[in-house]
């Protein structure tokens, strides 16, 4: 099992052994400018701050006392957890004493015995901090990957068996020693480490691995060049097998595709022991490479012989990022101070942009391109401008602080809307995914944001939107709150989230290309105040138009709607057997056979560019943006086959099942007496004439009793985890566009994967339509026999249904894709959901339902009510609040 | 009802509704208006420095008046009652010289407790359990005393560990059903305290189920030593308490949102016990009693609780009220929180990938 872990920055600074500057200071006991150290660290974004006080002549237990209790002063470092490291048992446990909150043990170790282990396993735990623990035993330090797993795995053993420690807490150290050292047995380390690392997290669940990235370079010492293209190969390896977490200076680090080839192939013979010559080959090409060995590429076209302006306006409006920098500096060279070019050349080409954009003449796609050559040409200019010590760039119009809320991972939307007001000139904060509310409103304080903006996909996130308005209500904020993503809606934010933030403007934006406006509108001086009045008046008449509107809106009771479900004539049925019942995962599945299976619209869309494929490659309107955009993601789909990016995984499962009602229940066995789990299902509620039914999915699973003996499926399919990771490796060189066309071609593979597993279900594992031949065309038009429906999607909108198939497919551990506490699932591009074979199956939307069901519903899966109603917000016909307040009345 | 008895119908109990703490007990003694000489007794007579104040030493020498507290709050309805032993470890008795009795104190807090409310089990035939308490202490173990040196500390972790070591085992051998971690100022004490709990339970040879419970100062929605109610569950979660939560310092409006928070985050039941309201310029509570049950009883309803109570200033009928309001609701449904490594300084902090 490959799984990926999102990078922690660990700040290694203060570090006795690690810094000279730390040690002088510490020694000399020149704690305030020690604090200084670590104050600089949290600031420039270290996580969890690692403070290491062992060295000879110190008395190392005072000093971590002495700097731990310091630290403890300073609100602005003490908000990150600390990892208190030591060799010395007795230096750690001074640590420990004078840290509240939960930190980080570096390390221990089975080097002693396990009697020691054991009881500074105890204390660690009982003091509350996870634990480092090192590939070491009595016989030393693991050098092997077998020894590796097997050294790790006793540990695991013992701590979780004897110690009662949460494997979550322990992260274990494999030990990551120097290679190309010339002493062969050397030679396999790092290919060691990668595949203990793998086996570590195949045999020790829930737990993480961590390592100090720098030790594998060690001998090349004083090349610092080869040094951070070794260090960046290492992780890439190293992170596909599994590594979570690194001690690494993450700023040195280039991009693994930056690294010329002939570099990265001598660099990776030697990390995975390819050749014997390897380390011989190795030392001979860091020679060549101890200079700068990226030359820029000549390519001639008549638009360079214009003025370096126009050239600059030229590359902004065609997104051409190949000649930024030297355009950049020709024209700082004319300039009179680097700020000038900025705010002359580079901001005129983001106006012409602007403008284009605005009229319509540019699309999205273009204009993400063009924010990421204006992102090159500034980071070109920032050293200068700093060396100057002037005034940063010209005074934002306003900032914005955006988060995707907590509990949700879908990012595409937010990104898309963050780039287009950089593009405008707007300072944009952006916190990234699964946000927690304090972290939101702590930055938009902290940041003195003009706007804050959330944006969500799954239908919890709608709730925690309520929940952070309300919050800022609470905090007695007024600053204006955009709410954006898929699952929003004007009505939701009108009827939910408006009410909760009285004291500011709350606003539902469409599409990225409606942003600019709605915030210039909201940060225009005079007319902002006319401007909230009107959309508050908007949503409250909608909100009022709603009330009134739902008490017409009529439901039967599920007593009656249950007695007018789908009739299916059982008699004449005999439910298919699945070829392969149980459970089957699939590991590393080739995109090759997904390709074919991508249903492009969706794609298009996701850029704003909404019409039929392929017609709108030749759209009069859109055609111009949409060719290159068609162009660039054939481009990266191809490196991302020929490259080897993605590795999708799937896993699906056929039970035993019966209706019971609105319930199914699975079976252990074909006995069909041993319950596996119970999956719910919800019925449609609204009065039906002209003989239609009122649905649930359960109606087309042969009911308990019959005797027919009848089958459901599921299934969880990911692009997998490495495309996220290689879209974050975009954002770190700046570019945007490479992030979002990734995340939005995963979303697609994903989604393939979906229909190319249905049809495969169909054809051979359930096997019932075993001679199935459909076009993609009926594909996408769903005309084959059998469902799929999703938990979350209309006809089971309840969310939470998605932890019974979890557990069913036990599909953490089988494809590495995760719920979060909202049941989205991580990473984004992934699908799952219910199979079911009879041919009259169809999807449905359940639309609205009253509280009678939900109330029957929350006894059926043993939840409260008030915890269903939650989850089913969007779904219910009545208000809770308002069905309370008249219940308690009455 | 034997020990094992007892704890299985708290677990059983606290599964079918709201649980109700009982109140104030400071407010209660200050009301009786006792002099030197009560709290002195015979015992007493002739110690060195003055001891009216000091409310724990009424269990030696005035246990009738703190066991009559009690009964009031068994009778208004509170399932748990805590002892009167907030200040009886011996790093504050130091400030009476009485830091060598405070294992017999808190000894003899719990036999007055479990007298009560085995009485009142008996009469009334409904099971109640005490609560061992230990209190936050005179000092803190993360904030200096001295403006001038933001390193120095006043007590140290081993100082306060061996302190409530002494406090539990006293609990323990007068015979509680729980012990209360409260009233935590500083995360760093209250650590010191459970790594001391786990160490009485292993000399006693016994186990109890642990409320831990922290307190947020002031509007900043943090704890005095600076944490997040989110940064404070993340560091005490090892100790697997049977319920964490919040009490003092604010008054059940102030103080919603951050149980609200603890609710979100914490897999395991939520307690709360807010003061009557916030302190009048007279240091007094004004919040009737009907006023504070209103709104923990929409706490109660609205899912946000499992055991509720009163602190400072509030009173058997603020207790009755709150019983009455929180009746009929639903205890809180614990979540499910997915396995994930959480850390906190005075911010959570969580690996988002296992």
């Amino acid at each position: 099992m490959k799984r990926q872990g999102i990078f922690v920055n660990i700040g290694e600074r203060t570090n006795v052994t690690g810094s000279a500057r730390f040690r002088k200071l510490i020694a000399a006991g020149d704690y305030e400018t020690a604090l200084e150290v670590a104050r600089q660290q949290v600031e420039n974004g270290a996580a969890i701050l690692d403070v290491n006080m062992d060295e000879g002549l110190l008395d190392s237990e005072a000093a971590m006392t002495t700097f731990m209790n310091l630290i403890a002063a300073e609100p602005d470092i003490a908000r990150v957890p600390i990892m208190v490291d030591s060799s010395k048992w007795t230096v750690i446990e001074a640590g420990l004493k004078c840290l509240q909150g939960k930190g980080i043990v570096n390390s221990i170790s089975l080097k002693e015995g396990e009697a020691p282990f054991l009881e500074q396993a105890r204390k660690v735990l009982r003091y509350g901090a996870a634990v480092v623990v090192m590939a070491f035993d009595e016989d030393g330090q693991a050098e092997t990957a077998e020894r590796k797993a097997d050294i790790c795995e006793r540990a695991y053993r013992l701590l979780v068996d004897q110690v009662g420690f949460p494997p979550e807490d322990i992260i274990f150290d494999p030990n990551i020693f120097a290679v190309a050292t010339g002493i062969e047995e050397h030679n396999d380390y790092a290919r060691a480490f990668f595949e203990g690392t793998r086996l570590i997290k195949e045999r020790c669940p829930h737990v993480h691995v961590s390592g100090g990235v720098s030790n594998v370079s060690f001998s090349f010492r004083g090349n610092n060049l080869v040094r951070e293209a070794m260090h960046a190969c290492f992780l890439y390896h190293a992170i596909e097998a599994g590594l979570d977490m690194a001690i690494v200076n993450a700023g040195a680090l280039p991009v693994y595709q930056d690294i010329p080839e002939e570099l990265r192939e001598r660099i990776e013979d030697v990390l995975l022991n390819r050749r014997d010559d390897a380390t011989d080959r190795m030392l001979e090409i860091a020679e060549r490479f101890k200079g700068d060995g990226a030359k820029t590429r000549v390519l001639d076209d008549s638009w360079r012989q214009l003025p370096v302006e126009k050239r600059l306006e030229h590359a902004l409006v065609h997104g051409i990022a190949d000649f930024v920098e030297t355009d950049t500096e020709e024209a700082r060279q004319k300039a009179d101070r680097p700020l000038s070019v900025i705010e002359g050349p580079l901001m005129d080409g983001m106006s012409v942009v602007g403008d284009l954009f605005g009229a319509g003449k540019m699309f999205l796609p273009q204009v993400v391109k063009s924010a990421r050559v204006m992102k090159k040409a500034v980071a070109y200019l920032l050293p200068f401008i700093e060396a100057e010590k002037g005034d940063g760039p010209q005074e934002a119009k306003g900032k914005i602080v955006m988060a995707t809320v907590k509990g949700d991972v879908h990012d595409i939307g937010k990104n898309i809307v963050g780039v287009v007001l950089q593009c405008n000139n707007y300072d944009v904060v952006d916190l990234g995914v699964m946000v927690p509310c304090a972290k939101i409103l702590e930055t938009a304080i902290e940041e003195k944001a003009d706007i804050i903006g959330l944006s969500g996909l799954i239908t919890p996130s709608l709730d925690e939107m309520v929940y952070v308005a309300s919050e800022m209500q609470r905090e007695g904020l007024d600053l204006p709150l955009l709410i954006g993503g898929a699952t929003t809606s004007k009505m939701h934010t009108a009827v939910k989230i408006d009410p909760a933030y009285a004291a500011g403007p709350v606003v539902h934006v469409t599409d990225a290309s409606r942003a600019v406006g709605v915030v210039q509108n909201l940060l225009s001086g005079n007319a902002k105040a006319r401007y909230a009045d009107q959309i508050r008046q908007e949503y409250r008449k909608m909100a009022e138009g709603r009330r009134r509107g739902r008490t017409d809106r009529e439901r039967i009771t599920i007593g009656s709607a249950r007695a007018n479900k789908a009739e299916v004539d059982w008699g004449g049925y005999a439910p298919p057997r699945p070829a392969a019942p149980g459970v089957t995962a699939f590991e590393n599945y080739p995109v090759r056979d997904l390709v074919e299976r991508i249903d492009w619209q969706p794609f298009f869309t996701t850029w704003e560019l909404r019409g039929r494929f392929p017609d709108i490659l030749d759209d009069p309107k859109y055609g111009e943006a949409a060719r290159p955009l068609w162009d660039d993601a054939q481009a990266m789909l191809k490196r991302l086959v020929d490259e080897d990016w993605a590795k999708p995984r799937a896993v699906i499962g056929f039970w035993p099942a019966q209706a019971e009602s609105d319930d199914l229940r699975l079976f252990t066995g074909e006995d069909r007496k041993e319950t596996l789990d119970i999956v719910h299902t919800l019925r449609q509620q609204m009065p039906r004439d002209g003989g239609k039914a009122n649905l649930a999915l359960a109606d087309w699973v042969a009911p308990a009793g019959s005797g027919i003996a009848d089958w459901v499926g599921g299934f969880v399919v990911t692009a997998g985890p490495e495309l996220e990771l290689k879209a974050r490796e975009f954002e770190a060189a700046h570019d945007m566009y490479s992030s979002i066309l990734l995340k939005a071609l995963a979303d697609r593979l994903a989604e393939a994967f979906a229909e190319h597993m249905h049809e495969r279900v169909r054809r051979e594992f359930w096997g019932y339509a075993a001679d199935e031949s459909l076009s993609n065309d009926d594909l996408i038009a769903e005309a084959y026999r059998g469902i799929r429906p999703a938990p979350g999607y209309p006809a089971c909108p309840d969310h939470t249904e998605k932890a019974t198939l979890f557990r069913l497919l036990d599909a953490e551990a089988r494809t590495g894709v995760k719920l979060t506490e909202s049941f989205a699932m991580w990473p984004a591009s992934s699908v799952s959901g219910f199979y079911f074979a009879h041919p009259d199956a169809r999807y449905f939307g359940l639309g609205r339902i009253e509280r009678d069901q939900v109330e029957d519903y929350a006894r059926r899966k043993g939840e409260s009510v008030e915890w269903v109603e939650k989850w089913l917000a969007p779904s219910l016909a009545y208000d809770p609040d308002e069905e309370r307040q008249r219940r308690d009345a009455a | 009802m034997s020990k094992p008895n007892r704890l299985d119908a708290l677990n059983r109990l606290a599964e079918q509704r709201v649980l109700v703490l009982d109140g104030a007990m400071g407010t209660m003694i200050q009301n009786l208006k006792l002099d030197e000489a009560d709290f002195r007794g015979d015992r007493f007579k002739d110690h060195a420095s003055e001891l009216k104040g000091d409310n724990d030493l009424l269990n030696l020498t005035k246990p009738e008046a703190v066991e009559a507290i009690h009964d009031q709050y068994l009778d208004a309805g509170a399932d748990i009652i805590l002892t009167n032993t907030f200040n009886a470890t011996s790093i504050s008795q130091q400030d009476y010289g009485l830091q060598d009795l405070a294992r017999e104190i808190n000894r003899a807090g719990a036999e007055i407790a479990r007298k009560a409310a085995d009485a009142h089990a008996e009469a009334s035939g409904r099971p109640v359990f005490v609560g061992g308490g230990l209190g936050p202490t005179s000092r803190t173990a993360s904030i200096s005393p001295d403006v001038n040196n933001p390193g120095a500390r006043n007590v140290t972790f081993d100082e306060l560990r061996a302190a409530y070591l002494d406090a539990t085992l006293g609990l323990i051998e007068g015979g509680c059903d729980l012990i209360m971690v409260e009233t935590i100022f500083d995360t760093l004490n209250a650590k010191a305290a459970l790594v001391a709990v786990r160490e009485a339970f292993d000399e006693a040879g016994t186990e109890l189920p642990i409320i831990v419970s922290g307190t947020i100062t002031d509007r900043s929605g943090r704890t005095l030593s600076g944490q997040t109610p989110e940064a404070f569950w993340n560091a005490v979660r090892h100790a697997r308490p049977f319920a964490v939560g919040f009490n003092c310092a604010l008054g059940a409006k102030e103080l919603r949102a951050h149980v609200a928070e603890l609710s979100r985050v914490a897999d395991v039941k939520v307690s709360a016990y807010p003061n009557a309201g916030l302190p009048n310029e007279f240091g007094g509570y004004d919040e009737t009693p009907d006023q504070t049950a209103g709104h923990l009883g929409k706490w109660a309803s609205d899912g946000l609780i499992n055991l509720v109570g009163g602190c400072c200033g509030t009173t058997p009928d603020h207790i009755r009220a709150i019983a009455e309001a929180v009746r009929t609701a639903a205890p809180r449904t614990v979540p499910v929180v997915s396995r994930r490594l959480r850390l906190s300084g005075l911010e959570p902090f969580e690996i988002q990938a296992a």
